[in-house]
């Protein structure tokens, strides 16, 4: 059964705004948190440089044994990223539509400040509703 | 999984969820007043509303990005058409038009023929000095600051002050990319 692990998301300067893991695999205490955002903001500039092709934005997919990243980075420098089960589709659609929620209830609330951590209730409830009618999706296939 | 096709503004504007135009204008009368009543000075009152536009634009872009789908623009020239085509017709409802490109295309004006922030609005003798829309300026300031551009813009054309249009100078002063302090012989 293809499942999600945990989401995070980070602002433009690597730092962790958002956590939330989703299964009994992958889960991750606050400092380990941390450290995996800060690698991966490291490790997503780096292949930039690295990478053989002109204009490449950095690691969409990265495919493990145990585990599968999809990251998705906006125009202004905000990543989202998802860990989940291997061969689990649909993550970038997924990606997209944390992206447009975070838009909604994170950036249009006016008392949340930007770059911080992210505690809006709003987000989380509409979060859950979405990553819940993805696993329906799945299950339903 | 190919990448969605940008959207057009038309179609964007069309498919949000709609409040009444002069309910908007009032508040953006009201807000303006206030600000008039509570600095006094015009002056002040065009920063203010500079700085009011600016934290809207900071946030406002990744709403356009999420809901426009565009990808990078390859050049400064692509921007001012994505902000007059698509930027203005998917939050004013306004179509814009982009002209007067400078030799170096980094400068160029954004020309609105209708304006929702202005209508029944006159003004009086005493604050001939204020940009009554200046909200917009740093509304578009704010939104490029945060895909990487900085730039400056002001009013070129006016109604209020009297012109036949709306018009925005828009200057690209410099790009901005994020510079990861990663050095080969350090």
């Amino acid at each position: 059964m293809a499942a999600i692990y945990s989401l995070y998301i980070i602002n433009k300067s690597g730092g962790l705004i958002f956590y939330k893991d989703y299964g009994s695999k992958g889960r991750m205490d606050t400092n380990d948190s941390l450290r995996v955002a800060s690698l991966w903001h490291s490790m997503h500039a780096i292949s930039q440089q690295l990478s053989p092709t002109t204009g490449c934005s950095g690691i969409e997919l990265l495919e493990a044994d145990t585990f599968d990243l999809h990251c998705f980075q906006s125009l202004t420098g905000t990543k989202f990223f998802v860990v989940c089960e291997p061969g689990t589709q649909h993550m970038e659609a997924l990606l997209k539509v944390v992206y447009e929620l975070y838009t909604d209830y994170v950036l249009k609330n006016p008392f949340y400040e930007m770059e911080m951590p992210i505690r809006c209730e709003l987000f989380d409830i509409n979060l859950t509703q979405a990553v819940q009618k993805d696993r329906v999706v799945l299950l339903g296939r | 999984m190919p990448p969605a096709a940008p959207r057009s503004g038309d179609a964007i504007f069309a498919s949000v969820e709609r409040v009444n135009a002069e309910l908007f204008t009032l508040t953006y009368g009201a807000i303006v007043r206030q600000l008039l009543t509570d600095l006094e000075e015009v002056e002040e009152v065009n920063k203010q509303l500079d700085q009011m536009g600016y934290n809207i634009g900071i946030r406002l872009i990744d709403e356009f990005l999420a809901k426009s789908n565009v990808s990078r623009c390859v050049d400064f020239k692509e921007t001012a058409e994505m902000i007059a085509k698509v930027g203005f017709k998917m939050f004013l409802g306004v179509t814009a038009s982009v002209m007067n490109w400078d030799a170096d295309g980094t400068c160029c004006s954004i020309v609105l023929e209708d304006n929702p922030l202005v209508d029944f609005v006159e003004l009086p003798d005493t604050c001939q000095g204020l940009y009554y829309c200046n909200i917009l300026s740093g509304v578009i300031r704010g939104a490029l600051e945060m895909v990487a551009m900085k730039t400056e813009v002001t009013w070129i054309r006016d109604m209020l002050r009297g012109d036949d249009a709306y018009e925005l100078q828009v200057k690209l002063l410099k790009q901005v990319p994020e510079e990861y302090p990663y050095k080969d012989d350090e």
